[in-house]
């Protein structure tokens, strides 16, 4: 079975899938959960602001986002992008977007449609006694927010923020659709270059599987230790 | 902005000769509904041994089901695809192999059973939650009535545990049928291939993929309805799920 397994293949492509696939997948991981839960905690303080229109709306963008595939709307971003980039800069034609901005901006606004729930749960479980002890001490709406609501919002929820991020490592992988060589795009061109595709993609299944346990084995340890704390 | 509209366009013949744009959206549909349908039989079906599995006494089984819902839970849908379509074939002997690379309709059939697995880990964390928000005493209640193991989970356990995890299924059920785009790296072009399809063939891109939003919407709301009814068919009177 793995009579003619090729490893060398794996050692010559290291420096290649890591250095510029796992980079890419690790930034793209990284600045869309940032940028998701920016979003994603924007998004919730809408829906819980009290104004009608304004939670409709956040409701509305929510729901849709949650109802589509995201390789769907990797490729409504991809075309899309280019226009907002010309309408934002008011220039004449679709602006020019690489690759990379192109998917940052799919996965922000994807995410932040999931962070944004993720959030809106973590602001319903501090105890309405909070902000109204911050309202009593004379704090303003974004300071209660910003002092007192949000700090232990995202402190009680971040073992599930966490989770989603991983989530969205995996989910990364999915801008292969748009041929970009991220981790999982840059094992597949090595192997269809080498016709090694039993050893590449076997590579890439254990590279994802150890970065995913030991991510989630971890989420599990803050999990037990945030519970302790409570 | 100058991108020129044309609403129209899913009334135009498409080139591939099967009729209009709008038909082949609908046959994107059509294959998209099939494959998250059968996936998810097979979701359920192992989903549900695998988290019986994970809620049994035995410390073996529990492990077993464990490792099971960890192997297809930390890798990408579209790794595990990868794998059982280009990896599987050179992995088998030579024979089987080659048969399994001459099967027709070879991306259905993968996608169907890789994003059935995929979910059955799911399926299965669902099912060992509901078991286990269960209160003890049913568990107990009937070993003191002497039923065996087997005829607690049958009568017991797993019709009010299903009942209990309705809601999570049927998000779980919507995520198979989004996962299904994920097929379209191995070449099932299901709604959003045929979308990606007329994008290419008549340059409409925002129709093309606007007409697979409401496409997508539509199946939503009519998964979203359907569980309703059937949640308060199935319900008990007394219990938290029911009335």
């Amino acid at each position: 079975m793995f009579a003619n397994f090729d490893f060398d293949v794996i050692r010559r492509s290291l420096g290649y899938l890591f250095f510029d696939g796992m980079t890419f997948t690790l930034t793209l991981t990284g600045l869309g959960a940032l940028g998701g839960l920016i979003f994603g905690t924007l998004i919730a303080l809408m829906r819980l602001s009290g104004f009608r229109l304004l939670g409709r709306v956040a409701g509305l963008y929510v729901d849709l986002m949650r109802s589509l595939p995201l390789v769907l709307v990797i490729f409504w971003f991809y075309f899309l992008v280019p226009f907002i980039g010309q309408w934002l800069t008011g220039s004449s034609r679709p602006m020019h977007v690489g690759a990379f901005t192109s998917s940052l901006v799919t996965f922000i606004m994807f995410e932040a449609a999931y962070f944004s729930e993720i959030m809106r749960a973590g602001i319903q479980s501090i105890s309405k006694g909070q902000p109204a002890a911050a309202q009593a001490l004379g704090l303003s709406y974004s300071q209660t927010m910003r002092y007192v609501v949000l700090p232990q919002a995202f402190r009680n929820m971040l073992p599930v923020l966490l989770t989603q991020t991983i989530v969205l490592f995996q989910d990364t992988s999915l801008v292969y659709v748009l041929s970009i060589p991220d981790f999982l795009g840059a094992a597949s061109k090595v192997a269809q270059r080498d016709g090694r595709l039993v050893e590449m993609y076997l590579f890439a299944a254990l590279v994802y599987f150890v970065i995913s346990c030991a991510a989630s084995f971890g989420v599990r340890r803050l999990q037990a230790r945030i519970a302790f704390v409570h | 902005m100058n991108y020129h509209w044309n609403w129209r366009i899913f009334w135009e013949p498409a080139p591939n000769g099967t009729g209009t744009y709008l038909d082949m959206l609908l046959s994107g549909l059509l294959l998209t509904v099939e494959t998250a349908i059968c996936a998810w039989i097979l979701a359920l079906v192992v989903g549900s041994i695998v988290g019986v599995l994970r809620t049994l006494p035995s410390k073996t089984a529990s492990w077993a089901g464990f490792a099971y819902v960890e192997f297809f839970r930390n890798m990408p849908l579209l790794v595990q695809l990868f794998i059982w379509f280009f990896v599987l074939p050179e992995l088998l002997p030579q024979a089987w192999g080659l048969w399994l690379k001459q099967i027709p309709n070879a991306p259905f059939y993968t996608a169907a059973i890789g994003i059935g697995l995929f979910m059955s880990a799911r399926v299965a964390e669902q099912l060992r939650a509901g078991i286990g928000s269960l209160p003890r005493g049913q568990k107990l209640a009937a070993t003191a009535l002497g039923l065996t193991t087997a005829q607690t989970y049958a009568y017991v356990l797993l019709p009010m545990a299903f009942r209990i995890i309705m809601p999570p299924l049927t998000s779980e059920f919507l995520n198979t049928i989004k996962n299904t785009s994920v097929a379209i790296t191995i070449g099932l072009i299901e709604l959003t291939g045929e979308a990606r399809a007329m994008q290419e063939f008549s340059f409409q891109v925002f129709e093309a993929f606007t007409g697979a939003t409401a496409l997508y919407l539509l199946i939503n709301i009519v998964v979203v309805i359907a569980m309703r009814f059937l949640e308060r068919a199935l319900a008990v009177p007394g219990y938290i799920t029911g009335k």
